[in-house]
């Protein structure tokens, strides 16, 4: 069964080649789009039976499928390589993926692009199966690179409007800042190491590397760059609000639940050399730490449904990433599964609701939906408790996993562990701020749920995921270094479990009740400043235009007229002064052209006589 | 061999030839820059024939022949020509047909 492991990226890229060469009616397009993900899922399925059966230490298959390119001693072979955590992460993958093919077919029926739409779809699953699946860095950037083109294509799916372009642009172009340091990385460890091949990679790096030194220390920080390009973390995080400019399946797929998980799995996959830089690792957690509070004050603030949940988002990233960098990386990865499924839900169920408002996606506009959208109510009930890490929803189970290692972290944990909890209270306020605007207080309009099987379906197996997916037992026993046994105190415990309520009621009091206190501080001048900065995601966008963009703008003003094509202007001008003096010979004269032609017989055969 | 000697038939050749190059250059008559190189092309023709019967060849004469057969060739092309170019321009003065000037 293991050696049907090329199946699993092969049959999403035969999906794509159909769907963007056949011309296929709608019908047979959407069978196309759907069944090979799901093809694909099943696959993964009967790969992951007989491979969970083995004896944990002999979970590693690897299958050389052909030798890419070879130059002097870079040989790159183009091999997929199973493990417990590229097995975890394919089930995501094909397994939310197929789901959201499926909810896709509802909801983009309408859409004169169908076709394109799934044919983008099926390339994003087919690279993003390649970047978990490779075995060395080039086949992972391959497929990194890959999902990075189908995330600039989807988001821009809509280009009739130009804004939508521009949210592509930026996020192309802000990736690949993070992609830039990346192949940085690829060569450094390159030029030192000698091999791509990434166990070959960690083996020779803890042989050869001493811990904490500067080798290690850079190559670690240039993933490091990828990682936060693709994931969205500070410092590079701007592009994810604006890429929800895509249509709403796009964003539950790339920008929630697989796409955007890319960097944690990066570091998770490489995470020995990561333990040879415990500098790094130090950075990440910050910077996780980071993120999920500054996305999380943001969240608060936003009026465009879409917006909030990106930037809740960014804030889980910034968790996964904070586990990482405390270390608990099976945590990480845990965390990253439970948010694909709950993330999807809620994405989903934004999409659900914004086609029965008749594509509205303010907040403000909308109102006491609750009895009129009972289904889309209710997913969002339950994604908004896993998201909130309500205990015994799936999100509580990873959360409070990454909480607990992270207290137990031995540089500066407290703190690391008060950002966090910090932070689920915030989850937690601006997730029900969220569901009380939307679904209670007065109605407003005329709301209307009429779905087909294809969207209830996926909104409900979703649903049990995100209810009952803290259950699935991950098998990373042998793959991850097992973390010092955590010694949280029951206070610290207890705190964790019960902030996410703490916040909820606090949204309940502002939102639900909306008691005065809300309005005296957003009445307040500070109050509206505080709250237009965080609007803004706290002047990033602002930053970067008034100290990257625009200087860059000017420069290229001043350079419009290319330097280097100064030389190439030059020869120009000097092949059409030629040009100009032999044209003056032509007089159009005939008896002109017959003189000069006798005096220059006359002057050779002279030559020719006088020597 | 006593008949006329070859300085006489080169020194006519070339005579004749000048006289056909200087109408080319002077003549501003098509017609007549036409005629000028059939006077050209007669003393180069004179210049052979005088050159074999100096040196008892036929060689001189054979090369006649197909400057001969050049020059009718050139008459059947140059005069569809100057027909051509007189129904469209109206003239037959080679310093008014300058067109094809660069």
């Amino acid at each position: 069964m293991l050696k049907l492991l090329w199946l699993v990226p092969s049959l999403p890229l035969v999906g794509f080649v159909l769907l963007v060469f056949g011309r296929l009616p709608r019908k047979l397009a959407a069978c196309v789009g759907v069944g090979s993900i799901g093809l694909a899922a099943l696959m993964t399925l009967l790969i992951a039976l007989p491979f969970l059966s083995l004896p944990a230490e002999e979970q590693v298959y690897r299958q050389l499928l052909w030798q890419w390119f070879s130059v002097a001693e870079l040989n790159v072979g183009f091999t997929l390589y199973l493990d417990p955590l590229s097995l975890v992460m394919m089930g995501i993958i094909t397994g939310i993926g197929f789901l959201i093919h499926l909810y896709s077919v509802g909801y983009m029926a309408d859409d004169v692009a169908f076709n394109r739409f799934f044919s983008y779809m099926n390339l994003f699953v087919a690279a993003m199966l390649l970047l978990v699946l490779g075995d060395n860095l080039v086949v992972l950037y391959l497929g990194w690179e890959g999902v990075g083109l189908c995330s600039y294509l989807l988001i821009g799916f809509w280009y009739d409007k130009p804004e939508n372009g521009y949210a592509a642009r930026k996020a192309f172009i802000v990736t690949r800042i993070g992609d830039t340091s990346m192949a940085l990385g690829l060569f450094f460890i390159f030029m030192h190491l000698e091999t791509l091949d990434i166990q070959a990679i960690t083996q020779q790096a803890t042989a050869l590397w001493l811990p904490g030194s500067w080798l290690p220390v850079l190559a670690a920080a240039l993933l490091l760059g990828g990682a936060l390009g693709k994931s969205a973390q500070l410092p590079l995080q701007t592009w994810l609000p604006d890429a929800m400019a895509g249509p709403t399946p796009i964003s539950a797929l790339i920008h929630a639940a697989t796409m955007v998980t890319a960097g944690v799995y990066l570091i998770a996959r490489m995470h020995e050399l990561f333990l040879l830089a415990p500098q790094v690792m130090v950075v990440i957690a910050v910077i996780g730490a980071a993120t999920l509070l500054i996305s999380g004050f943001t969240a608060l603030t936003q009026t465009d449904i879409k917006r909030i949940l990106a930037f809740s988002t960014m804030s889980q990233l910034g968790y996964m990433f904070l586990a990482l960098g405390v270390g608990a990386w099976s945590a990480a990865i845990f965390h990253l599964m439970t948010h694909a499924f709950f993330k999807a839900l809620l994405f989903l169920a934004a999409g659900a609701v914004i086609i029965s408002v008749h594509h509205e996606q303010n907040i403000f506009k909308m109102g006491g939906l609750r009895k009129r959208l009972p289904l889309s109510f209710w997913c969002f009930m339950i994604g908004g408790l896993a998201l909130v890490a309500l205990p015994l929803t799936s999100g509580y189970f990873s959360k409070h996993e990454i909480l607990l290692a992270t207290a137990a972290f031995e540089h500066s944990g407290q703190w690391l562990w008060l950002a966090g909890v910090f932070g689920a209270l915030i989850t937690g306020i601006y997730t029900f701020r969220l569901i009380f605007i939307v679904f209670f207080g007065e109605e407003k309009g005329d709301a209307q749920e009429s779905f087909g099987m294809v969207i209830r379906l996926p909104l409900l197996v979703l649903c049990g995921l995100s209810l009952l997916g803290g259950w699935i037992p991950l098998p990373f026993a042998q793959l991850f270094p097992a973390l010092p046994a955590s010694h949280g105190s029951s206070v610290m415990n207890w705190v964790t479990t019960l902030v996410p309520v703490a916040g909820i009621v606090i949204a309940y009091l502002c939102f639900y009740k909306r008691s005065a206190v809300l309005e005296r501080l957003s009445q307040a001048r500070s109050g509206q400043l505080l709250q237009r900065f965080w609007f803004h995601g706290w002047g990033f966008d602002w930053f970067y235009e008034l100290f990257i963009v625009t200087p860059f703008m000017c420069l290229v003003d001043i350079n419009k007229n290319d330097v280097v094509d100064g030389f190439y202007r030059l020869l120009a001008w000097f092949a059409r002064l030629l040009y100009r003096l032999l044209s003056f010979t032509q007089t159009g004269r005939v008896r002109w052209y017959a003189a000069v032609i006798v005096l220059g017989v006359v002057g050779f055969v002279g030559l020719g006589v006088m020597r | 061999m006593n008949g006329i000697p070859i300085e006489h038939g080169l020194l006519l050749a070339t005579l004749l030839f000048c006289l056909g190059l200087l109408g080319v250059l002077v003549r501003r008559n098509i017609i007549f820059v036409l005629m000028s190189m059939e006077i050209m092309f007669n003393a180069v023709g004179l210049a052979f024939i005088t050159g074999g019967s100096r040196w008892l060849q036929a060689d001189g004469q054979i090369m006649f022949m197909l400057v001969l057969t050049l020059a009718a060739a050139e008459v059947a092309v140059g005069l569809a020509l100057v027909l051509q170019l007189y129904k469209r321009f109206k003239t037959l003065d080679l310093d008014v047909l300058s067109k094809l000037n660069g």
